[in-house]
């Protein structure tokens, strides 16, 4: 797992490499589309890029032409058009939307035609040009920002957050696997006869972390040498990928707190349960809260700022895969950092002693798994 | 110094008293037999030796002191249920768990070589723990039990599962531990390997200790009033006999009580019967067993 990933995307690269070497230039097929002018006066820039447009006298004319396959569509210019706007398409097709290259087409037929004869061609095109916005991001002291923000900084940290995500969910499924199969075995009998249950636990906790830690280090190192080689390869949108501003200290230490927690919940899972098989069906009750942030990343966009997003920054459950994903968008104000990870170790803290405790109580327990009432019960009486 | 001091130890669970104030200690160079039917408190009074659980009251003293680190890595503890790590090869699976002793990993995979072969399982050691049969994995785990040269072994069901001639291989290792000054504790249902190996038993029965001591001390203690007799000739009516009991190949003269078994020899010479054997009857461990936890059910 650890080295699939960066060799998958060296993979990626290397496929894409190929394919483009080998295609040759992509022939673009000519559209026809239909139109109906009810008022008059459209007749000129009937071609527009790589659709043609076609006048049609009536709309019964252009309807048959549509269903004969003259046409792939047409729309009708009616004789309210120049005071309401209103243009009226008719398609065969089923669509969710109107394609892009169809809107832009008819609206820029539209505009040359109204504007031809007003003003020069110069400021026909100018006006049928897409907006040239270029952004800048400025510093509260006014100088220009390093990070610019943009898709580009999204793509690192939303595709570690899926990675950190997978990783966390597997650190538990192995450590609950693990425990239940000594237990299951009687092994945990031999061990705990050599070693205490704090020993156990920690040794089981540490050493999985190590190697979940040398796995995210693999991949964080892996990025940036992928990115160089994919701008050179794919150009321009790779090009603008920026790692945001300490992601790769922060990546660590999210990882670290977080296998933490999860670990000692998964700890406490494998005692109590029976076998491995039973710890494995308890697992998702809190492995799928990590994911909540992912699920839920499509409103980050449309509201960066929604309060919800510091509440999933603080809530120790989602706050490593919240941080990561926020780290691409907005950033993260310092006070939240603080608060995030301070809540994030008690967090830890707390549930260490709990799993511990639950540890102790349960490791020799076999058979039925006790209810959760009755776990409560025997944590809080110990 | 003893190796073993429990003292007035109680353990419950939710629904039982598994432990009810037991008392008893281990010497160092015994063999010690703590035997009990099913759910006497038996691995529940082990678990507690080894530190796993707590008992609720009472003491336990192990090697001297109370069980801590260090004295752990001088217990070896064979469970009653067997486990490995069953994807690990043996030498894996030995060498890891003597580390967990203390063990430098280059000392344990020697000591390892050494035990395989004794055991006659050196062939095994590149294999893995689940191409094992489960005798060979019982043979591997009491390898395991030993490695680190314990002062004291306690092992819980250790012939279950094995073919009489491991049984014999590990017997053999036992007295050999003991010979050595070690001290073992050997938890078993097999009445016949506690009386050939055993120098001193507790049998426990619904946590409490019902019988204790050196083990010839016990069996003498319930020696009955009758003697095992095969002969040749006629016996008749003898005079003092109470009851005939034949068994296959001899047959067991209980006496009357008024007649000594002395008195009864000589009555069956001066008849000229020819005696090949002549025997106080002495119970077996397993009828001392069936009879004091038959009279604990009554």
């Amino acid at each position: 797992m650890t080295l699939i990933v960066p060799v998958i995307g060296l993979l990626g690269i290397g496929v894409f490499s190929l394919v483009s070497a080998g295609a040759g230039p992509t022939l673009v097929e000519t559209v026809t589309i239909g139109y109906v002018d009810e008022i008059g006066g459209f007749d000129q820039y009937t071609t527009q890029n790589n659709i043609e447009l076609v006048g049609f006298d009536t709309q019964d004319n252009a309807t048959a032409a549509l269903i004969g396959g003259d046409v792939v569509e047409y729309f009708v210019i009616t004789a309210d058009y120049t005071s309401t706007g209103v243009v009226n398409r008719y398609t065969l097709a089923r669509e969710l939307e109107t394609p892009a290259t169809i809107s832009i087409a008819i609206k820029n037929f539209l505009t040359s035609n109204l504007l031809t004869g007003s003003v020069s061609p110069d400021t026909i095109e100018l006006v049928e040009k897409p907006l040239g916005l270029v952004t800048t991001r400025l510093t509260e002291t006014g100088e220009v920002a390093t990070e610019q923000g943009g898709f580009g900084n999204l793509i690192i940290p939303g595709v570690f957050s899926l990675l950190l995500a997978l990783s966390l969910q597997l650190s538990c499924v192995y450590l609950v696997q693990g425990l239940g199969d000594e237990k299951e075995s009687r092994l945990i009998e031999v061990l705990l006869s050599s070693v205490n249950t704090r020993q156990l636990l920690v040794g089981k906790v540490l050493g999985l972390g190590v190697a979940g830690l040398v796995q995210v280090v693999v991949w964080l190192a892996s990025m940036p040498l992928l990115l160089n080689l994919a701008s050179s390869t794919f150009g321009g949108f790779f090009g603008t990928i920026q790692l945001p501003a300490n992601f790769i200290v922060l990546g660590i230490i999210y990882f670290i707190l977080g296998y933490a927690l999860f670990a000692a919940l998964s700890a406490g899972v494998g005692a109590i349960s029976p076998s491995a098989r039973e710890g494995q069906q308890l697992i998702p009750m809190f492995t799928l809260l990590l994911f909540v942030p992912l699920w839920f990343s499509s409103i980050l966009f449309i509201f960066p700022n929604n309060p919800i997003w510091t509440v999933l920054t603080i809530l120790p459950v989602t706050a490593p895969i919240a941080v990561m994903l926020r780290l691409g968008v907005t950033g993260v104000a310092a006070w939240e950092l603080a608060v995030s990870l301070a809540v994030l170790v008690l967090s830890i803290i707390l549930v260490m002693f709990l799993s511990i405790r639950a540890f102790r109580i349960y490791l020799l327990m076999y058979g039925k798994r006790p209810s959760f009432g009755e776990v409560i019960r025997t944590l809080r009486s110990g | 110094m003893q190796a073993v001091e429990v003292n007035h130890v109680v353990k419950s669970f939710t629904d039982k008293v598994a432990v009810d104030d037991l008392s008893f200690s281990v010497a160092q160079g015994e063999i010690f037999g703590l035997i009990g039917p099913n759910g006497a408190g038996k691995t529940t009074t082990i678990r507690m030796m080894m530190d796993i659980i707590k008992p609720d009251s009472g003491e336990v003293t192990i090697l001297g002191e109370k069980l801590g680190e260090a004295t752990k890595d001088r217990l070896g503890y064979l469970p009653e249920e067997r486990g490995l790590y069953k994807k690990l090869s043996v030498l894996d699976s030995i060498v890891y768990l003597a580390s967990l002793k203390g063990m430098d990993k280059h000392s344990a995979a020697k000591k390892a070589d050494e035990l395989l072969e004794k055991t006659g399982m050196l062939a095994t050691k590149s294999k893995k723990i689940e191409a094992l049969s489960r005798g060979m994995g019982q043979i591997i785990q009491f390898i395991v039990t030993i490695i680190h040269d314990p002062q004291l072994v306690v092992l819980d069901e250790p012939f279950a599962g094995l073919d009489p001639v491991n049984t014999e291989l590990l017997k053999g290792m036992f007295v050999e531990l003991r010979d050595q000054g070690k001290a073992v504790i050997l938890s078993t249902h097999q009445m016949n390997q506690v009386e050939a190996l055993c120098d001193r038993i507790l049998m426990v029965n619904n946590g409490k200790n019902v019988l204790y001591g050196d083990l010839t001390e016990i069996k003498a203690r319930y020696r009955g009033n009758a003697v095992l007799l095969d002969f040749e000739g006629e016996l008749g009516e003898v005079p003092g006999v109470a009851e005939k009991r034949q068994h296959k190949g001899y047959i067991e003269l209980v006496l009357d009580g008024k007649t000594t078994p002395q008195q009864l020899l000589g009555r069956l010479v001066s008849r000229g019967i020819v005696i090949k054997r002549f025997e106080m009857a002495t119970p077996s461990l397993n009828e001392i067993f069936l009879a004091e936890v038959g009279k604990k059910h009554e």
